[in-house]
């Protein structure tokens, strides 16, 4: 305890000792400070703590010694009260510490063997158990005497001091349990809650990615779709690792921004339907609000496209939400086409597209050449009102 | 072989190490008239690698960014003090923009995501080694992302390196968007040099600047 709180102030640890025992000595505050810090503080795991030196117990003999000393000088020099109160005082205090001394003896011989939340007192041996007793007679006498130098009391009222010296006396000898209980409920409540977060992640990873490993398994003479398939997992790993509502991520209550979660939803169906990789980038997000539903399907025909006809393996989508619109970039380095000259039963462009975002006043840029790749940029504006995040 | 770039990987998984030495001793000598990309040793560990650098003195750091003991935030820490002459370019699954924030922070000169093409591994290689920042269109939207003036963001500190000029946002745009320095200049009518030059100084401001949403990506795991 001493070296926990020589660390913790980063001095020698004899002078915490030094100063305890010059503490216990002057009627006793010392030892309950000890007492109360041992039985607040966690204790050190014992397997990490360095094993008493001879010194060290040399150290300690002398220690006790000089705090036996100092409390012997202040009872001679004491008044009145050191003779009647610090006396039985004393000797239930002493009761109390070997109790609990022995309540944590016995705790980290629990820790050593490993065995479960069987009570301390059984496992520490015969010997504990009278130690033990030897305490809580101590403190039991403590208490008697204490009650006998009350003197000429009421009968009543002696029974009632008594009832309630014995319950204090209990409540004393007990303490180190109750913490013990408190402290084991504590610790058994995080081993289940990491228990079942750890199932969480075993569930997830058995239905998605060994799934995933044994479909792309049989499907190994086909590059494709090893390829989708491979590609369609990541996505779904990263977005339950990184995604807004995904393992990663603090847990929200309340509306979540929709905007490029359903943009990145919409790329994954095209990345599925037509393996292709599409590396989508969002800047800022919103909700979902009309226009955008608009927004994200022309975005999503634009992306068909591409993964149709561009004759590439991955296409570049980058949308840029401001507070007065939003802008979508569609852009793959494929064949490209000449415009002018598209023939007029590729509906894709012209009514998907182009009809849908001037519908919602949107616009459509086309910048594209035979053999320079393409670009669909598509801009519409917010209506009023509607929040950033 | 003096005269090619000297290349140390750093990853955890000694398969993924196996794959991107394969893909660059493939692509990294194509071309005569570049400098050859080699790669001189690799280290499976924060510890080995901080060793290996120390040892090799390689141009250029392939740096995984999660690995155990504190990942390539790490080996940037005990390192740059060291070698500041050694470049890192951080290479990653990761799509988290802490991550990703965080090295760079850390004095990494670029951030590109492992299923990038062998090709394009080396040109980001040389392009590093060449003193210019690689950033990859995701990064580039995390920067943009953080630099954002949206109302109700904490105040500006210092404008030098709190904000980004518009010709910055412009050239971050178009590389959030997928283009190429080369592109990008041709769309922007300026000389490949200036893009550079803007990539640089965003790349300095990402690393220098203390707002708000770059120092809490980055303290939300205690590297800054």
């Amino acid at each position: 305890m001493s070296s926990g709180i020589a660390e913790h102030l980063g001095v020698p640890v004899l002078w915490v000792r030094v100063v305890f025992v010059a503490l216990a000595g002057l009627g006793g505050t010392g030892l309950i400070g000890y007492a109360l810090l041992w039985a607040l503080l966690p204790a050190t795991d014992s397997r990490t703590r360095r094993p008493s030196t001879a010194r060290d117990r040399q150290q300690a003999v002398g220690l006790v010694v000089l705090g036996a000393g100092l409390a012997l000088a202040g009872a001679a020099l004491g008044t009145a009260w050191a003779g009647w109160v610090t006396g039985p005082l004393g000797v239930a205090l002493v009761g109390a510490g070997v109790v609990w001394r022995e309540a944590d003896a016995s705790q980290r011989t629990r820790w050593r063997s490993g065995a479960g939340a069987v009570s301390g007192v059984l496992l520490g041996g015969r010997m504990a158990l009278l130690r033990v007793l030897a305490g809580a007679a101590l403190v039991t006498s403590g208490i008697a005497v204490f009650l006998l130098n009350q003197g000429n009391l009421g009968q009543a009222r002696f029974a009632l001091l008594a009832a309630a010296a014995t319950l204090v006396g209990v409540a004393v000898l007990t303490v180190p349990w109750w913490l013990r209980l408190m402290r084991a409920l504590g610790e058994e409540r995080r081993a289940r809650i990491r228990t079942e977060e750890r199932a969480e992640i075993a569930a997830h990873l058995h239905d998605s990615v060994l799934q995933t490993l044994a479909l792309i398994q049989q499907q190994s003479d086909s590059a494709r779709e090893v390829r989708r398939l491979a590609r369609g997992q990541e996505r779904e790993l990263r977005s339950w690792l990184y995604g807004p509502q995904g393992y990663g991520q603090p847990r929200t209550n309340g509306a979540l921004p929709a905007f490029a979660a359903t943009l990145h939803a919409a790329a994954g169906e095209v990345e599925d339907t037509y393996a292709v990789s599409m590396h989508v980038v969002v800047v800022g997000d919103c909700a979902l609000e009309q226009p955008l539903p608009a927004l994200v399907q022309a975005s999503r025909e634009a992306m068909v496209n591409a993964a149709k006809h561009a004759g590439v393996a991955e296409v570049s989508v980058y949308a840029e939400v401001e507070p007065g619109q939003v802008h979508v970039f569609i852009r793959d380095r494929g064949v490209g086409f000449d415009p002018a000259a598209i023939a007029a039963d590729r509906h894709g462009l012209a009514d998907s597209i182009r009809g849908r975002m001037q519908r919602h006043g949107g616009t459509v840029t086309l910048r594209t050449a035979p053999g320079e790749g393409t670009e669909v940029q598509l801009a519409i504006a917010r209506r009023k009102g509607g929040e950033e995040t | 072989m003096q005269a090619g770039i000297r290349v140390f990987l750093v990853d955890d998984h000694a398969l993924f190490r196996t794959g991107v030495k394969a893909e660059l001793d493939r692509a990294g000598s194509g071309d005569p008239d570049l400098p050859p990309v080699v790669v001189v040793g690799e280290g499976g560990s924060v510890a080995e690698a901080v060793a290996g650098i120390a040892h090799l003195r390689p141009d250029v750091v392939l740096l995984d960014v999660h690995m155990p003991d504190g990942g390539g935030a790490e080996v940037l820490r005990r390192v740059r003090p060291e070698q500041p002459d050694v470049v890192f370019l951080a290479l990653s699954v990761s799509d988290a923009a802490e991550d990703v924030i965080a090295v760079i922070r850390g004095g990494a000169r670029g951030y590109v995501t492992k299923t990038i093409s062998g090709r394009e591994l080396v040109d980001a290689v040389r392009r590093v080694h060449g003193g210019d920042p690689v950033f990859s269109p995701r990064l580039a939207g995390f920067v943009l992302d953080a630099f954002a003036q949206r109302p109700g963001a904490a105040p500006v500190g210092d404008p030098e390196v709190d904000l980004l000029t518009p010709r910055e946002r412009d050239v971050l745009r178009l590389l959030a968007r997928g283009y190429a320095y080369k592109e990008i200049a041709a769309e922007l009518f300026i000389s490949i040099k200036t893009v550079e030059t803007h990539v640089s100084s965003v790349l300095r401001k990402t690393q220098l600047s203390n707002r708000y949403e770059l120092s809490r990506w980055a303290s939300d795991r205690r590297l800054v």
